[in-house]
């Protein structure tokens, strides 16, 4: 029974750095948004589920806050921005997609080899999934930094952000309050970027995030 | 005894497959005939075809060297071995021993080099896009593959089929998410290596995106015969080797009796149609790609191959 508990954790973690290569993948806004809230559920599952095997109830509370704010709020609140915004078919890409992706694995790699020798004392769990969510959030990372546009770099931000929720149920013993406290920060955020894109585009009729290089005057 | 049995079922299992592609080709045909509302053709019409095609004469272009007479044999050839040795309904096949994954898939490369030779062989403008293409997708899709199989063979200790459904049918397998990966990994290399819809689309003839059909446009008479046969082949072995490796229900263990193999063979036939079936409704419900949008369709096998064998790593070494 404990090797089946670990296997679904280890299907729920390994998920949601598949959903984030989902994120790399897609060329849409529209899917982009949908995958985003994928990642959200899976995340919400992998916390359930965690706090379903360490028996801590206060993680139930945190898999709901994923699911309401990240599952729901957020990409419907992005949705509409990006309604308004008229910009649904593009994704400018620094890197073309398949380079992009390779470098991904890149990360992973890295992830694994740093988290699993440096918690080598703690539970498999725990060490899993420290792995798992430091790929998450290099991939997060890595998607603002292949991206132009500035909805998909908010997007690439918050599925940051699902990592650090993953690595902090895994270390057992996060406080409720700071879970809460983060998760309002980020619909904080959403909202600042949210008014942010708006001035960016009402400025420079455009949300590629180059038209701000231009008016720094770093390209001719 | 033990030996000629395991000869009967290695015979067995080559004809099987032999007479059931066609067949395989032809229920996909007509599932997809009947989902956009057609009648289709009968699920026999692709062994009519074939009979038609060895009656008639052969017409070779004037340029064509014996590369072009000798290619659809060799290709006949790899792909009938490759599939005879994917465990269909039973494991204790003959020669699986002398063979494993890592050879079908070598087999299957050299029948697609073959192919893109005899595309290139008689100089027509046509057979040359279709080999670049097929190469290009052989590119991709032939590590996407290995990766699979590096990932099967991690979990199952052994790049042996036989040993690798034995494997999977125990419980010992347990819940892992790279052996999901790994499925979907082998399903989008199916598509492409097959030629089917998001790839290429097989019921076209004369289209500047046809890659599979490009190739084989001067062949005629019975060398098309031969290398139609062995394209049905190929979607039959890809069909085998997902149902064997992920879905290994039913099938006879080594040595088993008479009823036990009919059993696996009745299994075999329904694990077959139903994915002809998915197969079918997959390629209705998708549109076709852009060639130039096919290495990303790959990449995202070749990532999925190489993500799912790094966390095996990490499950692995805890």
């Amino acid at each position: 029974m404990v090797s089946l508990s670990y296997d679904i954790a280890h299907l729920l973690a390994g998920g949601l750095v598949l959903v984030s290569f989902m994120l790399l993948y897609q060329d849409r806004l529209y899917s982009l948004l949908n995958v985003f809230a994928l990642q959200a559920v899976v995340l919400a599952g992998a916390v359930a589920w965690q706090a379903h095997i360490q028996g801590a109830h206060h993680l139930y509370v945190t898999a709901a806050i994923a699911l309401a704010f990240k599952a729901v709020l957020v990409p419907w609140a992005l949705h509409r921005i990006v309604e308004r915004l008229g910009v649904h078919r593009e994704v400018e890409t620094v890197v073309r997609i398949g380079p992009t992706m390779l470098a991904g694995m890149g990360l992973v790699a890295l992830s694994v080899v740093l988290m699993l020798p440096l918690t080598a004392a703690e539970n498999p769990l725990a060490r899993e999934d420290l792995a798992f969510a430091l790929s998450v959030i290099l991939l997060g990372l890595l998607m603002m930094v292949t991206r132009r546009n500035a909805v998909s770099q908010v997007v690439g931000f918050m599925s940051l952000e699902n990592g650090l929720v993953l690595a902090a149920t895994g270390a057992r013993g996060m406080p409720l309050v700071v879970e809460i406290s983060v998760a309002f920060s980020v619909l904080i955020a959403l909202i600042v970027i949210g008014v942010f894109l708006f001035r960016i585009r009402e400025r420079f009729d455009t949300v590629d995030v180059a038209a701000l290089d231009e008016s720094r005057g770093e390209r001719p | 005894m033990e030996l000629i049995l395991g000869l009967l079922v290695q015979g067995g299992q080559m004809l099987v497959v032999l007479l059931l592609a066609p067949g395989l080709v032809g229920l996909v045909r007509k599932v997809r005939a009947r989902l956009t509302r057609r009648r289709g053709a009968p699920v026999l019409q692709p062994y009519r075809d074939l009979l038609r095609l060895m009656k008639k004469e052969v017409v070779l272009a004037e340029n064509a060297s014996w590369m072009f007479r000798v290619a659809p044999y060799t290709i006949f050839a790899a792909t009938w071995v490759a599939a005879a040795l994917v465990p269909t309904f039973a494991l204790g096949l003959q020669f699986s021993w002398t063979a494993d994954l890592i050879a079908i898939v070598a087999l299957l490369g050299s029948a697609r080099f073959f192919l893109a030779l005899a595309g290139m062989d008689v100089g027509t403008a046509f057979g040359g896009i279709g080999a670049s293409r097929e190469v290009m997708i052989g590119a991709f899709a032939e590590p996407a593959m290995l990766l699979t199989v590096f990932t099967l063979a991690l979990v199952a200790g052994s790049t042996q089929l036989s040993v690798v459904a034995a494997f999977m049918a125990s419980p010992a397998v347990g819940l892992r998410v790279s052996l999901g990966m790994a499925l979907v990994a082998l399903v989008i290399v199916a598509i492409a290596e097959n030629a089917r819809i998001p790839v290429d689309n097989p019921a076209t003839h004369l289209e500047l995106t046809m890659v599979h059909e490009a190739m084989v446009l001067e062949y005629s008479g019975r060398h098309l015969a031969m290398i139609e046969i062995a394209a049905a082949l190929k979607l039959l072995l890809y069909v085998a080797l997902i149902a064997c490796v992920f879905f290994p229900w039913g099938m006879a263990a080594a040595g088993s009796g008479v009823l036990a193999h009919l059993l696996g063979l009745a299994a075999f036939l329904l694990k077959l149609a139903a994915g002809g079936v998915l197969l079918a409704t997959f390629e209705t419900a998708i549109a076709k790609m852009r060639v130039f949008r096919v290495p990303d369709f790959l990449g995202a096998a070749l990532m999925l191959g190489l993500l799912g064998t790094l966390l095996l790593f990490v499950s692995r070494s805890l």
